[in-house]
């Protein structure tokens, strides 16, 4: 044992017990703010809760029908699986532009396989698959390797990748009917079975395994314990052994997988195969999403639930406005003041230890 | 001398841009001992302690673990050869659990098919073994092992990561400034954790302004000086103040001390 210093000399007397407080003074707000910081997808839960009776009693037993509700579950499908993409990005601290028009070059490579050139569907998918996630590798490489800012890396391949997406297809669209006739295999997540009224297409379920198995990965294994590490503190990260560059270069590329799984689902939506999606504001939904679910844009904090969560607001939010006969730009302006809502809220769960 | 250190290092040099950090700096540990470094801020002791702790690679020269010429392009090489490194900026990662942090980078994964299959963290094992490291250490007032280290006092961050190294350290344990933060009850915990450290044979590099706490559990005080090493003293033969003395430039170092 160390020689002790006359003034440490007491310490061997030192209570030995694990700490404990009375909880009593602690201040209600003070334990929904630990309660939020342990919980992070609390937040768009209550909201959508909240958003779900709000306009359930503004419309009445209509909005309740499980009709209504299946429909919302079908209408953000691809956000949704969008927003997942989005929020592997948004943990690492990142942001990814170019994810609605990696969606949509994705979607005409595989409606251009399979009825363009006649390729069999079964490998015009994975060639689809395969262009998304090599627009999610180059964008990853720019990151880690070239170590530009996620949003200029980003913005620049959004449209370098809308460009040959026009150029590549010619701006021309694939007819639902084509589609039908000579690979019905894009179609599969838009196929539709009823439980009862509710109507579920299989894209529906393809987003709530994907968010679940991705939530999966993002806490039970050691990979998604390093996404949330490099989004936090990078160097830190880099300290404790962490290969930051091959998690990032792995996150982009997912990103991209998953963005053109998120094709193969909108096919399934939308029937047809248009190039001109691109001008859809894909990306700003998918980060919406995300931001309304919790999901930190400074990176290292969120579960992948929020985004769920988050992309079911805005669509209750929709729908239930739109059953109100309400001008469509109240969506639009109510969606503005749920993203700063969500931001504000996620500082004040930041300052938990403060 | 019949001993043979257990890392040396030769000539180092490390410029960043036309500022040089370390200009032929020259560093020897011996098994079982307690170095520490000292030096004026800037004297470049982060650089040196970054160099062989793979966390900075060197311009020139040579580092030497156990007699082998090693080059660690990362803190996970040096890791692996069983260096581990406390380092001053403690790198933790503020919204991971206590436990996710200390087996960063190393995680244990569930036996049987939940583990190798769906690689499933082992989190109880994790919990428990952080648990049982940070009682050691006597960091009683950390409630929950589970809660992130965000929440935690500056002194118990410091705890989380001074345990982590001590318990995975199988060479040598690097401490950079490991008491800096803690109040008077944790720095004498760390002390004690050094000397045990010491006693299961394994060497500790300590870096430290705190000359109490370095001539009370150093073995041999290297002190670096504008980059390089100026010399090597035995703590019982000098006092604090000629150390400080030396590190300032206010006294030129002893003949023979410079052949240790």
């Amino acid at each position: 044992m160390a020689q002790a210093q006359e003034f440490e000399k007491v310490l061997s007397d030192s209570d030995k017990s694990v700490a404990s407080f009375d909880e009593h003074g602690v201040s209600l707000l003070r334990r929904v703010q630990h309660f939020l910081h342990g919980n992070p997808a609390a937040v768009p839960l209550i909201v959508l809760v909240l958003s779900i009776i709000i306009f359930g009693v503004a419309i009445g037993g209509r909005f309740f029908s499980s009709y209504t509700l299946t429909l919302i579950l079908q209408q953000i499908a691809v956000v949704g699986i969008l927003g997942a993409a989005q929020t592997l990005v948004i943990l690492t601290a990142g942001i990814d532009l170019s994810i609605g028009v990696v969606m949509v070059i994705s979607a005409v490579v595989m409606g251009n396989f399979a009825v363009g050139y006649g390729w069999p569907a079964i490998i015009a998918v994975p060639v689809g698959l395969l262009v998304g996630a090599l627009c999610g590798l180059l964008n990853g490489a720019l990151v880690a390797y070239v170590k530009l800012p996620p949003f200029i890396v980003t913005l620049g391949t959004w449209n370098v990748i809308m460009a040959t997406n026009f150029i590549y297809s010619a701006n021309e669209t694939i007819r639902e009917a084509d589609v039908s006739a000579q690979a019905p295999l894009l179609h599969l997540f838009g196929t539709s079975f009823k439980v009862g009224n509710a109507v579920l297409t299989l894209g529906v379920i393809a987003m709530v395994i994907l968010v679940l198995v991705l939530w999966y990965v993002l806490n039970h294994t050691a990979w998604g314990r390093h996404v949330y590490a490099v989004g936090d503190d990078p160097e830190a990260a880099k300290l404790s052994g962490i290969q930051t560059k091959k998690v990032l270069m792995a996150v982009y590329s997912l990103a991209g997988l998953i963005a053109a799984f998120a094709a193969w689902v909108a096919i399934g939506r939308n029937g047809s195969i248009s190039p001109s999606w691109a001008v859809t504001d894909y990306n700003l939904q998918a980060i919406t999403a995300t931001v309304i679910g919790g999901i930190s844009l400074f990176g290292g904090r969120g579960s992948i639930l929020g985004t769920l969560f988050g992309a079911m607001i805005v669509g209750v939010v929709s729908m239930g406005l739109n059953m109100l006969g309400a001008d469509p730009q109240w969506k639009v302006f109510l969606t503005g003041v749920l993203i700063i809502g969500a931001v504000a809220i996620d500082q004040w769960i930041r300052k938990v230890s403060a | 001398m019949s001993v043979q250190p257990l890392l040396t290092a030769r000539g180092l040099v490390k410029r960043y841009g036309r500022v040089i950090a370390l200009n032929n700096a020259d560093f020897d540990l011996y098994p079982g001992e307690i170095l520490a470094v000292i030096g004026d801020n800037g004297a470049g002791k982060s650089s040196l302690i970054k160099a062989i702790s793979g966390a900075v690679n060197p311009d020139e020269g040579e580092i030497q673990l156990e007699g082998k010429t090693v080059q660690f392009r990362s803190p996970m090489e040096a890791r692996d050869a069983g260096i581990e490194t406390v380092y001053q900026n403690l790198a933790l990662s503020p919204a991971l659990s206590i436990a996710d942090n200390m087996f960063l980078g190393r995680e244990i994964r569930k036996p049987g098919i939940a583990g190798s299959l769906f690689r499933m963290l082992d989190r109880s094992t994790m919990e428990k073994r952080a648990r049982d490291k940070l009682t050691e250490l006597g960091l009683m007032t950390i409630q929950n092992i589970s809660q992130s280290v965000e929440t935690l006092s500056g002194g118990q961050r410091q705890g989380v990561a001074v345990a982590r190294a001590a318990a995975f350290g199988s060479k040598v344990v690097i401490m950079d400034e490991p008491t800096a933060a803690l109040g008077v009850k944790e720095s004498r915990r760390v002390l004690e954790l050094i000397l045990d450290v010491k006693k299961r044979g394994m060497p500790i590099v300590l870096i430290s302004h705190n000359m109490p706490h370095v001539f009370e559990v150093a073995d041999r005080i290297h002190i670096h000086r504008l980059g390089r090493r100026l010399t090597v003293i035995d703590p019982k033969q000098y006092t604090m103040s000629d150390a400080v003395a030396f590190m300032t430039g206010a006294k030129k170092p002893p003949e023979e001390a410079l052949a240790a």
